[in-house]
């Protein structure tokens, strides 16, 4: 160690960070570019929100795969935020893709919603990346604050700002969850990094860090819309624009996941016996709720928020094995649900016509008379999520029930796999309004933005099992990186 | 070609075919006969293939062959396909029996012709992958994946209550398969591979055998399917178009066999001694209750779906009883059923596709009318009774004699099933065929047109040669058999010997 001050110790390394630091750049530029061209630059800013989230997903994937801290240890980068960044940049890009339509249709078109999008997409970043409670807590604070201003972005309608209110005021009392659970484990261990609390849960824990745990739980439940925290969801999913609903049901989502694997399977490893009782219980509620309580839902919306609740819980089981075959679990489920999402999305988005949009399941009806291919793409998404093989999404529920059958969870699978029975039906209803009712008039035709984001999820969910390979071995990687 | 072997072709044709076919485009008509005559050619290249396949067979061996081995989605779990005496037999079935599902769909199925066949022909592929996996995600990947065109065949092909049909039949079979999966996963954890030639010398231990024998028999049990869990079966019968019921009857039943055969019996032999009475106790009870089911019933195709719950009866009683006649007589069976029953179905079709109904009472006196018909569902009705000579009665009898063997007890129950059936299939051939042609809209009925008579004879034929002449299945299936019976009788002595070197050892 050199005594005299160099540029190295006053300026922390910054290449981990260089890809929130592209679009934390970009995204003040476009501001200022649209404050000073006004609502003539919404084009402007859209390309250019689309090609920061693009070349920072580049920069992502070029980025080395070994484990690399800076800012004094409260911001990591290794093969699991790669991977969940890579995620996230995605879903963001195909929400910016999908949002352009909608929103000249229903003439909210401003140029703040991509610049939100890319903040929130930064606090996301933040969150898979972080490394200690502070960091966690500043990436899901910026997240969140922007997800509040885009659910409530069409402000003239009632549903959108009662969507947002709802969100803000619910969201506002989890992050203080979270923030006492922070303080709670602070208080007992003395640290707030988590190599930190890995070491200070490795010499003993007490009754403090259970209740630090539980909160945090709380906090990190509501951020994934597991039950029992998911009230909100419906609600807000139904009221915001559609593709702000579908940037919530992806995106989000997996920021939500890395930063619920980042604390649980990471920060505390050691004291896995205290959470995974948890885990498994959240993961058994969203299921039974996800399968249960969606039979009833007539709105598309509100379905895939119910879908969403579920397929968290499916997820979850992966991290309930809390070992590393869990982790990579949880990784493919994350991958191939970002592909259903917003696949299943950019079929809803393109039911309209002229101004009105449709979100009723009953829309469907006949939908493969009238357009074949968003039939079959959509079908193919609804089996897939029902996870019958050889669609993408048996490989993820493979996966996640494997993990729980090496380390013993039976009964967690079993009623796993029964509830995804029951979740079939739901899916299976909307292939049966597609395929087995009569036609009504047809729609217009699905705009290029979600044709391109159909196109590639489609790909992914029918194809992935000629050559599964690839993926699983990224993440193996990635939970490698965890253990 | 590709580093693919002749296998991998039998599942990428139906699906270059389907392809195909879903290129087609312009007016409807035209693309209706196109997608006819695509599907057909598929299905006989299909038919060709898979005889080139049996040519390269050796018969006399047990082992697997015409193996191959992708990289798929790890060293463990790989895509593997492969045949041996038992699956092969079920393999040349399927591709037989295909192009006659798209000949009985050819005037049939007139709305959404092109969606009909894509279907069909990706069925095809997942019905041959599940016979040809050597991998046991590669097999549950198959197995399932049958159910998305079968439940739109249904759906929307199918008769007033198909979309109950269509629901009942997916989420029946979906939640007993779920269960086998978990298995799969079990034993790949305990064995560290999925590849099946690997898993039938692993030993699992006597007490997870338990377990996931209940796990496999979950699924297998509803896709056989076994008295309790049959009621989807004839809702999906009676809904379902022809081709989709000759399909039904013909080869998915046949999964649930030949899962018993691959998975159940050789991999947790002891678990199947235990459990052999609870599957001797439910065949008879299938074979006797469904049989008088059938008897009750006024819808024809539901007749012949209980009759076949009957028959599969008769397929779990023979593989349970482990020994070597049972078996053989099992898996014979299997396949003669798969012809005989397929056969009524195409002709329960021919009269329906004249009357569109299939109430008995609606028919009576065809023989007047129809002739030829009369004669083909003659030789059908006997072969589905059992009669000496036709292929039903080979099957039937090396099954209760291996039944006798294990247990005469159920043997002698089952016999009444033989009686029974007599009772509703002779029966029902009476009030169909016989009686007094006094029904005025069967006056003008006409008899089996060329595409009708193309289709029935090779079935005809069919029947009498392999009950006459049962040898040349029965060769195939016998050094399997002779293989699995040795390393049964292995397993099952060193379990016991392992019992009884217990007190000694304490």
């Amino acid at each position: 160690m050199n005594a005299a001050p160099t540029l190295h110790a006053v300026l922390p390394t910054l290449s981990p960070l260089l890809p929130e630091l592209i679009l934390g750049i970009g995204v003040l530029a476009l501001i200022l570019f649209g404050a000073f061209r006004g609502e003539r630059s919404t084009e402007g800013v859209n390309v250019g929100a689309l090609i920061l989230l693009i070349v920072a997903l580049f920069v992502v994937v070029t980025q080395p795969t070994h484990r690399v801290t800076t800012l004094n240890g409260a911001f990591i980068s290794d093969a699991f935020s790669r991977v969940m960044k890579a995620l996230i940049l995605l879903g963001s890009s195909a929400t910016i893709l999908l949002s352009r339509d909608y929103f000249q249709r229903e003439r909210i078109d401003r140029f703040e919603y991509p610049i939100l999008v890319v903040l929130c997409t930064i606090g996301m970043m933040v969150m898979a990346s972080a490394n200690d409670l502070i960091s966690l807590y500043l990436g899901l604070e910026l997240q969140s604050l922007a997800a509040y201003v885009i659910a409530a972005f069409h402000r003239d309608d009632l549903k959108s700002t009662e969507a947002g209110l709802k969100y803000f005021v619910l969201g506002a009392l989890s992050s203080g969850m979270l923030l006492y659970g922070s303080s709670l484990i602070y208080g007992f261990t003395g640290t707030v990094s988590f190599p930190g609390i890995v070491s200070a849960l490795h010499a003993g824990s007490g009754f403090g860090i259970v209740l630090g745990i539980v909160f945090v739980a709380a906090g990190v439940a509501f951020k994934m819309s597991a039950v029992p925290f998911h009230m909100w969801t419906p609600d807000v999913y139904e009221g915001s624009p559609t593709p702000v609903t579908a940037f919530f049901a992806s995106a989000p989502k997996m920021a939500a996941v890395a930063m619920s694997v980042r604390v649980f399977a990471g920060a505390f490893q050691d004291v896995a016996a205290i959470w995974q009782q948890i885990i498994i219980f959240i993961a058994i509620a969203s299921m039974a709720l996800g399968s249960f309580a969606a039979i009833g839902q007539r709105n598309l919306k509100r379905l895939m928020a119910y879908s969403s609740i579920g397929n968290i819980g499916y997820a979850l089981i992966g991290l309930a094995a809390a070992k590393e075959d869990g982790v990579r679990g949880v990784v493919i489920y994350m991958v191939i649900y970002l592909a259903m999402t917003l696949g299943a999305f950019a079929i809803i988005l393109s039911l309209r016509r002229g101004r009105q949009m449709f979100e009723s399941i009953d829309d469907l009806a006949g939908l493969s008379r009238t357009h074949p291919v968003l039939a079959f793409c959509l079908a193919m998404m609804m089996f897939s999520l029902a996870g019958i093989p050889p669609l993408a999404g048996f490989f993820a529920k493979f996966y996640v029930f494997a993990a729980a059958i090496k380390e013993g969870l039976v009964t967690l699978a079993v009623i796993g796999v029964v509830t995804s029975v029951v979740g079939a039906f739901y899916y299976l209803r909307l292939v049966k309004v597609m395929y087995f009712d009569e036609p009504q008039a047809g729609y217009e035709r699905i705009p290029p933005g979600s044709a391109i984001v159909l196109g590639l999820s489609s790909v992914v969910v029918i194809l992935f099992w000629l050559a599964p390979a690839p993926l699983v071995a990224v993440a193996g990687a990635a939970a490698k990186a965890l253990y | 070609m590709f580093g693919l072997g002749i296998l991998s072709g039998l599942l990428i044709v139906p699906l270059c075919g389907a392809a195909f076919i879903l290129t087609l485009s312009g007016e409807e008509r035209s693309v209706a006969r196109n997608a006819r005559w695509a599907a057909l050619a598929t299905t006989i290249v299909t038919f060709l293939l898979s005889l080139v396949a049996w040519g390269r067979y050796d018969a006399t061996s047990a082992s697997f062959q015409l193996v191959e081995s992708h990289a798929w989605l790890t060293e463990s779990i790989r895509f593997k396909l492969g045949v041996d005496g038992f699956s092969m037999p079920l393999v040349l079935l399927t591709t037989f029996l295909m192009p006659f599902c798209i000949g009985a769909s050819w005037t049939s199925i007139d709305k959404r012709v092109k969606e009909y066949f894509v279907a069909f022909l990706v069925l095809e592929t997942t019905m041959i992958g599940v016979f040809c996996a050597l991998d046991l995600v590669l097999f549950y990947l198959f197995f399932e994946a049958g159910l998305i065109p079968m439940f739109l065949i249904i759906g929307i092909w199918g008769g007033k209550r198909r979309i109950y049909a269509s629901f009942k039949f997916f989420l029946y079979t979906l939640l007993g398969s779920v269960l086998m999966l978990l298995a799969i996963m079990a034993m790949y954890w305990h064995a560290g591979t999925t590849d099946i030639p690997q898993l039938l010398q692993h030993r699992f231990p006597v007490g997870m055998q338990w377990w996931l024998w209940l796990a496999f028999f979950a699924s297998f049990a509803v896709k056989m399917p076994m008295w309790p869990v049959h009621t989807w079966l004839p809702d999906a019968h009676v809904e379902a178009p022809t081709a989709g019921s000759v399909i039904l009857a013909g080869i998915l039943l046949k999964m649930g066999g030949y899962g018993f055969i691959r998975v159940s019996l050789p991999m947790l032999p002891d678990a199947s001694q235990s459990f052999a009475p609870l599957v001797f106790a439910l065949s008879v009870v299938a074979i006797i209750v469904t049989s008088l089911t059938a008897m009750m019933q006024t819808d024809i195709k539901k007749l012949i779906a209980y009759s076949s719950v009957a028959h599969m009866g008769f397929v779990t009683l023979g593989l349970f009883t482990l020994n070597e006649q049972g078996i053989q007589g099992a898996l014979f069976l299997m396949i003669s059923h798969g012809i005989v029953s397929g056969a009524l179905f195409l002709g329960v079709g021919v009269v329906y596709d004249r009357m569109h109904t299939r109430e008995i009472a609606a028919y009576g006196g065809l023989v007047k009318r129809m002739p030829l018909y009369a004669v083909a569902m003659m030789v059908f009705t006997m072969a589905n009774v059992g009669l000496p000579g036709t292929s039903g009665f080979v099957g039937e009898f090396l099954a209760m004699m291996g039944a006798f063997k294990a247990n005469p007890t159920v043997a002698f129950f089952s016999v009444f099933g033989i009686i029974l059936s007599a009772g509703y299939a002779l029966w029902l051939y009476a009030r169909v065929i016989y009686g007094a042609l006094d029904k005025p809209n069967l006056q003008g009925i006409l008899d089996l047109d060329n595409r009708e008579k193309l289709i029935l004879a090779p079935l005809v034929v069919l029947t009498i040669y392999y009950g006459v002449h049962p040898a040349p299945i029965l060769d195939v299936f016998a050094p399997s058999t002779e293989a699995l019976m040795a390393s049964m009788k292995a397993a099952l002595s060193t379990t016991q010997t392992a019992a009884a070197a217990l007190p000694l050892a304490r």
